[in-house]
Order: structure tokens, then C-alpha cells, then sequence
């Protein structure tokens, strides 16, 4: 997976922040989104080590080994952050006090359903806070790439890989178009990326989706990296 | 250094690990663990371990190292990805593993501590963790019994105690170790400094002495962290 390729989708989901948001990043795509947010907006980012205020990457050589993101990475604290202990950090994510969760995903499904914890036939060793996440936050953001290493759409009709969450998800971010998750209406493809038409969508996606009566442009925070 | 009754050597302190104990081990991966305690538990013979914590360390750290020593049966956490020799060990049926969202653990040692038997968690509920476990429809969702988590001894890391052993923590490496300090019956704590009782701002003490009941100096120090409060 290219980088643009990651940098465009992480672009286009900072787009879907609002001012003064809670905003949880899981690790891979999610965590770029901190380093793409329009200017001018400000969030509070979530960590659920036990952190509000996490602040950009520290300049190397000056990590704080102690000070780390959910993905074990040095990060930097910003006026009015927080730090709490792991019982707090998840009562915020499950008792709805987290605005949005931004996370990675292996599938999506027709019901909206993510799967992003496990892969059959390998020993599922590790969870974290992944299904806290998806069931407490109150707005869920995918973003992941449209189809997996060996071109195989990662939108299928129903979720393969096991389930975290039985929640829906929100919106759904990938490299070729944006979904909106419908209640009674499933999967409406609202936005396609730059160069793609909604067939080249519709022959890379397994799941079936309705189509928005007007596609919107695609926009996204403009390009840094 | 200060005189409190609390403070022992590493090694006085983990003898009070015995064979088939539940601990309670501090830590968000190495980051918060107490890894002067383990270094001394390791260096011990207590075995048959049942270790609560997030992670197990990484291969041949933290608690990685007890686990190479065939030390711990039972693993309960929520995070085993970063120590592969985790899948190794349980595959091989040397190592009993349970598996919870990281919030339901945290919620289950904060109940333990707190004197609350279980409870009903909307985490989970549909999925493959919830398999064979007690579930209950109250309003329009459904939730998943998790019953407490108490442990004989918790080994946590805190930054600055006072004489008494009241506790403050430094940054993200807090994580567990607050909660794991309420929920075992004897806690002790590794910390960088211990300083005479009312140096410590009240407001900012994060878990109060009657909590904890051994103090010992890290030998692991929080590198780059300034010293005191």
C-alpha cells in the first residue's frame, strides 16, 4: 500500500472532525489523521492508555519514553491535557463520552459491521481496545484501504473475519470513495476519489450499497505530507 | 533517603509470591511496568502463576521473561500480539490464555477492588469473546456478564511515594496501576523515590497509602524523568 495512498484517506477523514471533538485515532491510517487536521480546528485527541491532549510527535531526541500513544508511540502532551487511569480512560469510551473513534478495519459489511481484531486459522492473541471503541464512541469512522493486499474488496456482504462490535459503524473511508452508513438503508456510496467512477466502486466492492441521488465532490485537507 | 516501615529489598518483597498466587502486573506494554519487581520475581521460584496484566512484556522482557521460564499457567489480559511467544506457549498447551477487551479488564479490577462481584458490559456482546458467557437484554441492548478480578498480590509502578506509601504516577505510565493497587490483597508498589509524608500535594495523590502495603526502589528508573514532584 503506497503511502499517498494512506496520506489521501487519512486527508479526507480529518475532514469529518468537528470543532472541539474527543477523537480517539486506533494505530496505522487513524494515527495520520492527527498530523492532517484543517487548520484552524481544534480537537482533543483520546488516548486509551490514559490520556486527553496527546500532541504531535516529539522531535527525535526528545521522546519522553513514558509519554506513548495506544500504539506505543512517543508523543507530546499540549496545554490542558490530562492523564487517567485505564478504568477512567475506558468508562470515557464506553459511557459515550468520546465524540469519534477513527479505526482500521480487515472488513466491513453490509449491516455496517467491522471486523478488526482477528483473522481466522491465526491464534487471536490480542484485542485491546478495539471493541470498547466501536461499542461506546459515538461516532465511528473506517478508514481503511478499498481492497486488501491481494485486490480482494475489504466491503463484503457479511464480515468472514469475526466481528468487534455488533454496532455499526458511521462512515466508511477508503482510497476510492467515502460510504455513510444508513439505518434501513445499509451501505450509500455519498463520494468518490479524484479519477475513480462509481463502477470502478461498484467492481471492487463485494458488499452491496445504494448509491447518494447526488455524489458529492470528494475534498480533503490539503495535502502536507 | 527517607525511613518509611514500608520499604524493602526487591527480593524480601516478591517472597511474598507463592506458588499458584494470581498477580496483578502493572504496565501499558513496558511502559508502567514494575520492572524491578519482575526482575526479582523472575530471579524467585514462585511458579504456577496465574499473571493478570494488559500484555505479557515482549519476548525475553518484562514479563516475557517469566513467561520463558514456563513460570505463569494462566495469562488474563488483552493484548498478547507483542509477545508472540504468548501464541507459542499457549499452543503448545503450556499456557492457559483469557482473552477481554482491555476496558472489560480494566472495569473487572476496578470492580474487584471495589467490592462489586461483576457486571454487565455492553463490550463484546455479539462477538466471538462473548461465547459462553452469561448475557442479559436490559432496555433495547444487550450486555455481557464480567465477573471481578481480585489478585493475592499486585506488583505495580508508581513515580514518587511518601513514607507512608501514598502514590503519584508519572504520565501515560499510570495506566493500570491505580486500579491493580485497589484489587489485590497485598500491594506492592516500585517507585524512584520515596519522600517524608507531607511533601506530596494531597490533591495530587492518586492512590492513598492505606492501599499499599511494600515500597521498593526501582532500580529500572524512569530515565529523563524529573526527580520529585
Amino acid at each position: 500500500m503506497s503511502e499517498d495512498v494512506r496520506w489521501r484517506i487519512a486527508r479526507r477523514a480529518a475532514l469529518e472532525l468537528r470543532p472541539g471533538d474527543v477523537v480517539n485515532l486506533g494505530v496505522g491510517i487513524p494515527t495520520l489523521v492527527a498530523d492532517c487536521l484543517p487548520p484552524g480546528l481544534t480537537v482533543f485527541l483520546h488516548t486509551e492508555n490514559g490520556m486527553l491532549g496527546v500532541g504531535p510527535s516529539p522531535a527525535p531526541g526528545s521522546e519522553d519514553p513514558y509519554l506513548i500513544n495506544a500504539g506505543k508511540q512517543p508523543v507530546t502532551e499540549l496545554p490542558g491535557a490530562s492523564y487517567f487511569h485505564s478504568a477512567d480512560s475506558f468508562a470515557m469510551i464506553r459511557g459515550g463520552h468520546i465524540d469519534v473513534a477513527i479505526l482500521g478495519a480487515l472488513q466491513v459489511d453490509e449491516r455496517g459491521r467491522v471486523a478488526n481484531w482477528a483473522v481466522p486459522g491465526r491464534s487471536v492473541l490480542g484485542v485491546g481496545g478495539a471493541m470498547d471503541l466501536l461499542t461506546g464512541a459515538r461516532r465511528v469512522i473506517v478508514t481503511m484501504t478499498h481492497t486488501g493486499p491481494g485486490g480482494e474488496p475489504k466491503l463484503v456482504p457479511e464480515c468472514t473475519y469475526p466481528i468487534t462490535s455488533v454496532r455499526p459503524v458511521d462512515v466508511v473511508v477508503t482510497d476510492l470513495a467515502v460510504f455513510r452508513w444508513v439505518n434501513r438503508e445499509g451501505l450509500v456510496l455519498t463520494e468518490v476519489a479524484p479519477g475513480v467512477t462509481v463502477d470502478d466502486v461498484r467492481a471492487r466492492t463485494a458488499a452491496r450499497f445504494r448509491v447518494a441521488q447526488e455524489i458529492q465532490p470528494w475534498q480533503e485537507v490539503p495535502g502536507v505530507a | 533517603m527517607v525511613h518509611s516501615s514500608k520499604l524493602r529489598t526487591a527480593a524480601e518483597a516478591v517472597s511474598a509470591v507463592r506458588d499458584g498466587d494470581t498477580v496483578m502486573v502493572g504496565g501499558f506494554g513496558l511502559v508502567g511496568a514494575p520492572l524491578t519487581l519482575i526482575d526479582a520475581l523472575a530471579a524467585s521460584t514462585a511458579k504456577d502463576l496465574t499473571v493478570i496484566s494488559n500484555n505479557v512484556g515482549e519476548p525475553g522482557r518484562g514479563l516475557g521473561v517469566l513467561l520463558r521460564q514456563r513460570r505463569i499457567r494462566r495469562a488474563i489480559g488483552s493484548f498478547f500480539t507483542s509477545n508472540p511467544e504468548v501464541a507459542e506457549a499457549a499452543g503448545r498447551g503450556e499456557l492457559e490464555v483469557e482473552l477481554l477487551p482491555q476496558g472489560t479488564l480494566a472495569e473487572a479490577i476496578r470492580a474487584g477492588g471495589a467490592g462489586i462481584a461483576g457486571f454487565y458490559t455492553p463490550t463484546g456482546a455479539g462477538t466471538e469473546l462473548a461465547r459462553g458467557r452469561e448475557t442479559r437484554r436490559i432496555g433495547d441492548r444487550e450486555y455481557v456478564f464480567q465477573p471481578a478480578l481480585t489478585a493475592d498480590v499486585a506488583l505495580i509502578r508508581a513515580h514518587v511515594a511518601d513514607e507512608y506509601g501514598n502514590l503519584v504516577y508519572y504520565k501515560t505510565a499510570r495506566n493500570f496501576n491505580p486500579i491493580m493497587a485497589t484489587a489485590a490483597r497485598h500491594v506492592i508498589a516500585e517507585v524512584d523515590e520515596v519522600v517524608p509524608a507531607g511533601q506530596l500535594d494531597p490533591e495530587r495523590i492518586v492512590t492513598p497509602h492505606l492501599y499499599v502495603d511494600v515500597l521498593v526502589i526501582a532500580t529500572h528508573k524512569l530515565e529523563g524523568v524529573p526527580r520529585g514532584v
